[in-house]
């Protein structure tokens, strides 16, 4: 283990790593795969742009004024009456492509990862709950994460928008109620583990309150498996959102994710308007794949059964 | 064996009832019933003649009954929109959906079992590695946009297969292609037209399917080449492909057709993606129709159904399971 981090560790870290850090070590670790470091970088650009996308897209979008019904449909690359060009085309209501990937994608990240992160909240804490009190409780969490687990994602998300309806916040909703069971189980097989070590005897001895220490102490020794099941759960809630979203269940019109922009070009496609739905889908894919290079290299880090 | 059985049958059952619970409660908890089950367009006496008819003025756990007893009875409602029993339009439909599935399963043993295993017992040539990098890109792409793409290049620019529909079958009046005959089970596997229609929305749907059998097949053939049993046979001086193919093969057929079994069922949901871009008219495609236009009927009876249908597939994967790996049955045995 500890070679490993000294090969790695000049590489990244600027000053000579003599301290190493728990951090440090993970940084240099997570930097020994090129295509992962690459994915890293990926995301960190779609974030950027997506955060910043009102004040870096070339229009904006939803505001009808900037719009030019005349600039519909228009081809990439070419130059539009305002007089900037298309470089990704134009949708049938004159919406420049690129704009409106920008906005897009701040909708997809926004559900993708807040969804993920309360279903983290959620999750957790009920798999941390069902590990420590065990019995009765342990029990029937299990049991509903294993009902959940036997229907898939899709369709457990189907369910629920079609009591729920459109919108935003029900698309979070259901993406919350889709995912919790994966972190739960997660969190529950490592706390189980962790719940004999003698820290958590100690903690019990010293008569600590039992949510100190389940988030205190038995919830860091479990982030490593949580931060990996986080990280792939972003990427497929974002997936999953976007496939809603075709389907015209997932987020209203007003606020269009990658998703809907795609179904909304899906009309034009027969008629050789490829750019509609096939820039929106590529920002999509890469999204996605982009994540999913960082999740599988957190994995071979983060878990503890590869390291030498 | 039988104690086995009986103890799944009776799991199988509580959940059946947990979900139609579940579902109960989202369309009479939730909405409001009166406007979920009686037509918007009804006036002010229908609808409170409906309510008594309806026994919405029953207290909860008794309108559960009545829902449960009506639905044993094979009575989920009518469709407001074709005014036909929700159960029946459903049926209808099923054929179309679950040709599309096995067409998908079947797409994916027949590619993702030979790459996986190639896969497996080159782990480090190129190929294996372009394999490998491929069933990523197949996971994480999502369904519906690879749907896209594949109508944008075989429909659109090659123009060698059809983009939309189910292609031969037969025609109803009004519904020319929309509908299969409900006199007897139409399929389009059977005609050349059909197959042609099938081909992109069976791949579309296998793609994921593809991606998992190659990383399942990879992983069995490369854990299964360490045995001692492998080593023994090549001692024995058994050639590479009886090894292959009798001892390593064999084995790894276990968890894959487990895990294929298991799928069909999120083969059928993600059906409903696939059916929605090449319009294929099969039960996600009515499914999503009917959430569009609130025909809630439909929904509920789609849900008790796809919900009955997983049970019944969860059910034979771990009887045949039970059946292929004699240690799951040991252990059942032993407690």
């Amino acid at each position: 283990m500890s070679d490993v981090a000294l090969k790695g560790a000049p590489a990244s870290a600027p000053v000579p790593a003599r301290v190493e850090t728990p951090f440090r070590r993970f940084v240099s670790e997570f930097c020994e795969s090129k295509v992962a470091v690459g994915g890293a970088i990926v995301f960190a650009v779609i974030a950027l742009v997506a955060i910043f996308a009102p004040w870096i897209a070339p229009q904006n979008p939803y505001d009808l004024a900037q719009l030019d019904i005349m600039d519909g449909r228009m081809e990439p690359g070419t130059v539009g009456g305002a007089g900037f060009t298309y470089w990704l085309g134009t949708d049938d209501q004159g919406r420049d492509m690129m704009s409106g990937i920008m906005y897009g994608l701040r909708i997809s990240l926004m559900v993708g990862a807040g969804s993920a992160l309360i279903a983290c909240i959620v999750g957790a804490s009920l798999g941390l709950l069902a590990a420590y009190a065990g019995k009765k409780t342990d029990t029937v969490i299990m049991r509903l994460v294993d009902l959940q687990l036997s229907f898939p994602s899709i369709l457990v998300a189907l369910m629920i928008l079609a009591f729920l309806g459109k919108g935003i916040m029900n698309v979070v909703i259901a993406l919350v109620i889709v995912e919790w069971a994966y972190y739960a189980r997660t969190v529950r097989g490592t706390a189980l583990v962790e719940r004999r070590r003698e820290y958590i005897e100690a903690a019990q001895c010293l008569a600590l309150p039992t949510h100190r220490i389940l988030f205190r102490h038995l919830l860091p020794n479990c982030l490593p498996p949580l931060i990996v099941v986080a990280t792939m759960q972003v990427a497929r809630a974002i997936a999953l959102e976007a496939t809603l979203s075709f389907l015209g269940l997932g987020v209203p019109i007003t606020e269009p994710s990658l998703g809907l922009l795609i179904a909304n070009g899906y009309e034009y496609m027969l008629s050789g308007k490829y750019w509609i739905s096939f820039y929106p889908g590529i920002a999509l894919l890469i999204t996605i794949v982009s994540i999913n290079l960082m999740g599988d290299q957190l994995r071979d880090v983060l878990n503890p059964r590869l390291k030498k | 064996m039988t104690v086995y059985l009986v103890r799944r049958l009776i799991q199988a059952l509580f959940v059946v009832l947990a979900m139609s619970i579940i579902v109960f409660v989202g369309i009479y908890g939730i909405g409001d019933p009166v406007e979920i089950l009686i037509s918007p367009d009804a006036d002010q006496i229908e609808r409170e003649r409906a309510v008594a008819a309806l026994g919405l003025d029953l207290p909860l756990w008794e309108q559960y009954l009545v829902f449960l007893g009506n639905a044993l009875k094979g009575d989920l409602g009518r469709s407001f929109v074709f005014n036909e029993p929700a159960l029946k339009l459903i049926l209808q439909r099923m054929p179309a959906t679950m040709e599309l599935a096995f067409g998908a399963m079947f797409l994916s043993i027949l590619i993702g079992l030979p790459l996986g295993l190639y896969a497996g017992l080159k782990p480090d040539s190129p190929v294996s590695k372009g394999i490998m990098a491929g069933s990523i890109l197949g996971f994480s792409l999502p369904t519906f946009w690879v749907g896209l793409m594949l109508i944008m290049v075989f429909a659109v620019q090659l123009g060698w297969l059809p983009s939309t529909g189910r292609g031969e079958t037969c025609s109803v009046l009004g519904f020319v292609g929309l509908q299969p005959c409900s006199e007897g089970l139409q399929w389009s596997f059977l005609t050349w037209d059909g197959l042609r229609h099938m081909a992109m929305p069976a791949l579309n749907l296998a793609l994921f399917k593809i991606s998992l059998v190659i990383r399942l097949t990879r992983a069995g053939v490369r854990e299964t080449m360490l045995m001692d049993y492998v080593k023994f046979a090549r001692a024995k001086g058994l050639s590479r492909s009886r090894v292959t193919f009798v001892h390593v093969f064999k084995n790894i057929l276990i968890p894959v057709v487990t895990v294929v079994g298991l799928e069909l069922g999120s083969t059928i949901a993600f059906s409903v993606v696939t059916e929605s871009v090449f319009a294929w008219p099969g039960m996600g495609k009515l499914i999503i129709d009917s959430i569009n236009v609130l025909d809630r009927p439909v929904i509920v009876a789609y849900l008790m159904i796809i919900v009955l249908l997983f049970i019944t597939i969860n059910l034979i994967v771990d009887l045949t399971y039970s059946m292929l790996d004699p240690r799951v049955r040991l252990e059942t045995k032993g407690t």
